[in-house]
């Protein structure tokens, strides 16, 4: 699998819809293999899980396309993982959980228990491998969904927000463990609405708001200086809800 | 209040005698609904999901007939399969009419759409769940399918057991196809019915709390297996 | 058990579900057998239990019994369902082989039907001889009767009786004259319940224990007669008839050893059929 080379994954004039309302628009971007860790930051409703789902294909651009250069649709679906914001896990235990996604790519019992213990190590869940999966708590699920994602050992892996939901410790847990399979060569696109999360782990930086891309750009030279204005605001923690018209007028109507 | 004192009695006589022909008639009721619920599981919940999982036109519809299908009375579908089996019928040939096979393909037809539309609904609930997972998993439909049944299991006891409930419950089909004949297809309801008719009432009610306290009991074991099930999955 | 365990599922699990489900089938097919059409009177009475054994013992065939109303069973048989009926209308009997779907009909045995009702006798039917009689006081008092409403010879034979009788109670159906569509012992236990009259045969009526206020009030009328005859189904009609074994039913039935055996059946020390010899 890891010889196969999918990339640069490449977006053109991609757009989407949902209840008849325009939720990603224009979106033209190029991402490659290299830097190893993209991130994607914006303020809530900017349309961030769903750029990610739509580079996954989990949703269907309705405007424009979605490519992976070079390799057909079905192998380049097969090199992909994505882990959620919230786990959805199966109800068997951990170590069913992650023996589930093993068995789908159609690997031998034997390679199968190796590959289960080594993630269920890796992740720190090892002493948990028996108990149902959702029995454990939320962070504990969250680094099992990770372990899960791994175990397809995907060529580009999909995180949505996987830490925004935990607490500063088990956020740091799963940090590590991206951080280590980005080590192991997996490109890592990854949402955040942490800014501190963003500037600790990014190599580059896709900004959105309202469903466009505003800015893209190697990470430190975003954080230092960002061109758009929308972008200096959000790092600067002012809202950017008066760039909203409607809202605008309603309160220019006070 | 009487009737009721000597129907508790007539079960109690039953049970301690151990009567021949009562564990024969219980053990026919049982294997009958059982092989019965058993394929309407087999077809109905592979049926069921694929209802839950596919989109396609005229799928609202189907779910309705299904849902529909649920009220069929027995004694409609007891004719249906009458018709079918009778030497004069289509299936005529297979000389299945008045034997316990025949009344095992009544009560499936009774059975299955109860599975099919509880599997339906129990599982497009855990779809709603499982979707966007299983397809980034890049699972099939089929392994979807599969999943789904699994992961459901403990939830589609209670489809089970309501199928269970209606088959060995009703007299009206297997009355009809079954032909109530002793020691070959007479079951619990269709000796109750009989008894009534003799105008035994204490003891068909006897035999009616027995048919109650087998139920009990197969519900009871089968909750128990459920919410262990549920208990350590945290379904 | 998931994906790839879902053919072998197919495979392991359907299996042995098969293979249950026939092995029920031949089980039944054992023993040579015969299906017997018949009527409830006959059953509930319990003469099958008594009769049936002797001859399962003589002839190594066992008898399915199927207890239905006489038209409900002359029914099943024209469909090629019974080999043998039992039932009691030798108008539809007869009709039944002149059809084509019967090779003979012999008579059996009798007994006889009787009125019964509640024991206050509101219609003071009690000393009454004839049956004609008896049924027009019934109608002009409107006492309740039950009617089993259910073309079965009982039924037949009870509107016969109407129309010898000269009276209609078709037309007073719903008020006093209630049918209920069932079979003799749901309209006893009916008749108890309303405290209503009914016509019953002789044998249901000793055989049903739920009698409450019902009382025996009319019989011996010479066309109270209640006829029973066997029919053989045709293996002209209906190729897959056991006509064989359905043969040596009837040889024995009519046999000194099956006519012994229904004039022994006695219930609390009274006979309840004659055999006719």
């Amino acid at each position: 699998m890891k010889e196969l080379d999918i990339f640069p994954l490449e977006l053109h004039r991609a757009g989407l819809s949902m209840g008849g309302k325009r939720v990603l628009k224009d979106i033209d971007c190029q991402i490659g293999a290299r830097p190893q860790k993209t991130f994607v930051i914006g303020p809530n409703g900017a349309g961030k899980s769903l750029f990610l789902k739509l580079c996954h294909g989990l949703l269907q651009a309705e405007e424009g396309t979605v490519h992976w250069g070079g390799v057909a649709g079905k192998d380049a679906r097969l090199a992909q993982a994505m882990v959620f914001q919230r786990p959805v896990m199966l109800r068997r235990s951990a170590l069913g959980n992650i023996d589930y996604a093993l068995r789908l790519r159609g690997i031998a019992r034997a390679e199968r228990r190796d590959r289960t213990e080594a993630l269920l190590k890796r992740t720190g869940l090892g002493h948990l491998a028996k108990v149902s999966a959702r029995a454990l708590s939320f962070g504990e699920q969250q680094r099992l969904a990770l372990a899960r994602a791994l175990a397809f050992t995907p060529l580009v892996l999909f995180l949505d927000e996987p830490t925004a939901s935990l607490d500063p410790a088990a956020a740091h847990l799963v940090e590590d463990i991206i951080e280590e399979a980005a080590v192991d060569g997996t490109k890592v696109i990854m949402s955040s609405h942490d800014l501190g999360q963003a500037q600790r782990m990014a190599d580059e930086v896709i900004f959105l708001h309202r469903g466009r891309i505003k800015e893209f750009r190697i990470a430190s030279d975003f954080f230092a200086a960002p061109k758009n204005d929308l972008a200096r605001d959000f790092l600067e923690g002012k809202p950017l809800w008066w760039r909203r018209r409607s809202i605008y007028r309603n309160g220019g109507a006070k | 209040m009487d009737a009721f004192a000597a129907a508790f009695a007539a079960a109690g006589d039953l049970i301690l005698s151990a009567d021949a022909g009562l564990v024969e008639i219980i053990a026919l009721s049982l294997e009958v609904s059982l092989i019965a619920v058993g394929l309407s599981a087999l077809i109905g919940m592979p049926l069921g999901g694929l209802i839950a999982l596919a989109t396609f036109p005229g799928r609202r519809a189907i779910i309705v007939v299904f849902n529909a299908l649920m009220g069929l009375p027995p004694v409609v579908v007891g004719l249906v399969v009458y018709l079918l089996l009778s030497r004069s019928g289509p299936f005529g040939v297979l000389d299945l009419l008045f034997t316990p096979t025949a009344m095992i393909v009544a009560q499936v037809i009774l059975v299955l759409p109860i599975i099919v539309s509880l599997t339906r609904q129990i599982l497009e609930f855990l779809w709603i769940d499982y979707r966007e997972t299983l397809r980034s998993f890049g699972a099939t439909r089929i392994q979807c399918l599969a999943t789904l049944l699994w992961d459901g299991r403990f939830m589609l006891v209670t489809a089970l057991l309501a199928g269970f409930g209606r088959a060995i419950a009703e007299v009206g089909a297997v009355m009809i196809v079954g032909g109530n004949i002793d020691h070959l297809t007479r079951v619990m309801t269709t000796a109750i019915a009989l008894e009534a008719s003799k105008g035994e009432l204490a003891l068909a009610l006897g035999l009616g709390l027995i048919l109650l306290a087998i139920s009990l009991v197969l519900n009871v074991l089968a909750q128990s297996l459920r919410s262990l099930g549920e208990t350590w999955s945290l379904a | 058990m998931t994906f790839a365990g879902c053919r072998s599922l197919m495979s392991r699990g359907l299996a042995p579900i098969i293979c249950l489900i026939l092995s029920i089938s031949p089980a039944q097919a054992q023993r040579p057998f015969i299906t017997l059409a018949s009527t409830t009177s006959t059953q509930n009475s319990g003469l099958f239990r008594h009769v049936l054994p002797k001859f399962t013992r003589a002839t190594g065939i066992a008898v399915r019994v199927v207890a239905v109303g006489t038209g409900a069973a002359i029914r099943l048989a024209r469909a090629g369902d019974a080999d043998v009926l039992l039932v009691h209308h030798k108008e539809s009997e007869l009709a039944f082989v002149a059809a084509g779907h019967g090779s003979l009909r012999r008579s059996v045995m009798y007994n006889d039907f009787i009125l019964v009702g509640p024991g206050s006798d509101p219609a003071e039917i009690r000393s009454i001889l004839d049956v004609d009689h008896a049924l027009s006081r019934i109608a002009s008092a409107q006492a309740i009767f039950l009617s089993r409403g259910d073309q079965s010879g009982t039924h037949k034979r009870e509107l016969e009786l109407w129309a010898d009788a000269s009276t209609n109670p078709a037309v007073a159906s719903g008020e006093w004259y209630r049918e209920t569509g069932s079979g003799m012992g749901a309209t006893l236990n009916v008749a108890a319940a309303m405290g209503g009259y009914t016509l019953t045969d002789r044998g249901s009526w000793l055989g049903f224990a739920n009698k409450r206020g019902l009382v025996l009030l009319h019989e011996g009328d010479p066309r109270l007669r209640n006829e029973y005859g066997v029919v053989l189904v045709s293996r002209d009609r209906h190729p897959h008839v056991k006509a064989k074994a359905g043969q040596v039913f009837v040889d024995w039935i009519l046999s000194e050893e099956g006519m012994d055996a229904i004039d022994e059946f006695e219930i609390d020390g009274t006979r309840l059929f004659h055999a006719i010899r």
